[in-house]
């Protein structure tokens, strides 16, 4: 009478299917997917300033480069080519006192960077290029010169990173906008 | 004649394929783990410029964006440049400061990015580095394509 069990069926499951499914959902993440670019320039902004008089900077310790708004580059109010932003900076931070006129130390050596309204955005993208391409540039020899290595194979954060961008510190002020 | 037929293989032809659900499923776990699902959906254009002396951006939690570029309208048509942050356009400039301390009071070690049209004025964007400043959120990072 209790006879009727029933005959035991394969109990697997068909799993030809299962690259189907998992093909279907590799595709919906292919097609989502954006490989997103972050990267950029950083850049820290001076904090507005108090009451209190901003310390004096030497003349010779300030190079001021200016974007105009029709995207000319003025560096000390003479005009220059973006090309050769990188070598005016270069020169004017591994000075080391030596001309007068330029600075006494990378140390004491600031950029400042000044735009205008209407100042193309791309035009000062390049100039900021150059001038990160000349710190890097310097960071690079003095990491050549005393490890032997690239600056770049320097690991973040390790001690002779840090010495190395304290030997080149990266002074790149925003100046105040003008008002109105 | 019959002497060149003798060389046919007799194994069986055909490439083994049940291992591909393995491969797929690895193709599959690696794209799931590198896709940021786009978070905002952009109302403004934005066309990255190039440079090359560019740093990574390692700890991306860290960072909030700031979009400025010109204002999509229906149609394919451009409007007037616009700040956006996070999934609306601001109108009034003088909030930004708001929005971003609120932002610097959760996250102290906050990086602005600042995601710019290559087209535009620079203007605007002293308006919002005036306004970033006066949050105190002053590490921020322009964002640009690797230049090739």
């Amino acid at each position: 009478m209790l006879n009727k069990k029933r005959g035991r069926e394969n109990a697997d499951i068909d799993g030809s299917s299962l690259a189907d499914i998992a093909f279907l959902l590799l595709i919906f993440f292919l097609v989502v997917t954006t490989i997103d670019v972050d990267t950029g320039i950083g850049l820290v902004l001076p904090p507005i300033p108090d009451d209190i008089e901003p310390p004096p900077v030497r003349e010779r310790n300030l190079m001021n480069i200016l974007v105009n708004a029709q995207g000319m580059v003025l560096i000390n109010e003479q005009p220059s080519a973006i090309a050769s932003v990188r070598e005016e900076v270069r020169r004017f931070v591994n000075n080391n006192g030596v001309d007068p006129n330029l600075s006494e130390s990378p140390d004491d050596a600031i950029v400042s960077i000044k735009t205008d309204r209407r100042t193309p955005y791309n035009v000062y993208i390049d100039m900021l290029d150059e001038v990160m391409g000349a710190y890097e540039e310097l960071r690079h020899q003095a990491s050549m010169e005393q490890f032997g290595v690239p600056f770049s194979s320097l690991e973040q954060g390790s001690e002779r990173r840090v010495q190395i961008q304290e030997m080149y510190p990266k002074q790149i002020s925003i100046a105040e906008p003008d008002e109105g | 004649m019959s002497k060149f037929q003798k060389k046919q293989a007799k194994t069986k032809q055909g490439v083994p394929t049940s291992a591909m659900p393995d491969v797929v499923f690895m193709l599959l776990i690696f794209f799931m783990v590198t896709t940021v699902l786009r978070e905002v959906e952009l109302q403004v254009q934005i066309d990255y410029t190039e440079a090359e002396n560019i740093e990574k951006i390692e700890q991306k939690r860290l960072v909030s964006y700031v979009y400025i570029g010109p204002e999509r309208l229906g149609g394919g048509r451009l409007g007037e440049t616009r700040v956006q942050i996070d999934d609306a356009l601001i109108d009034d400039m003088n909030g930004i400061r708001n929005i971003m301390y609120d932002k610097l009071m959760e996250q102290p070690r906050l990086i602005v990015s600042l995601r710019v049209d290559r087209d535009s004025e620079f203007g605007i964007i002293t308006d919002v580095q005036q306004e970033l400043r006066h949050a105190g959120t002053l590490r921020i990072n322009y964002s640009t394509r690797r230049q090739l």
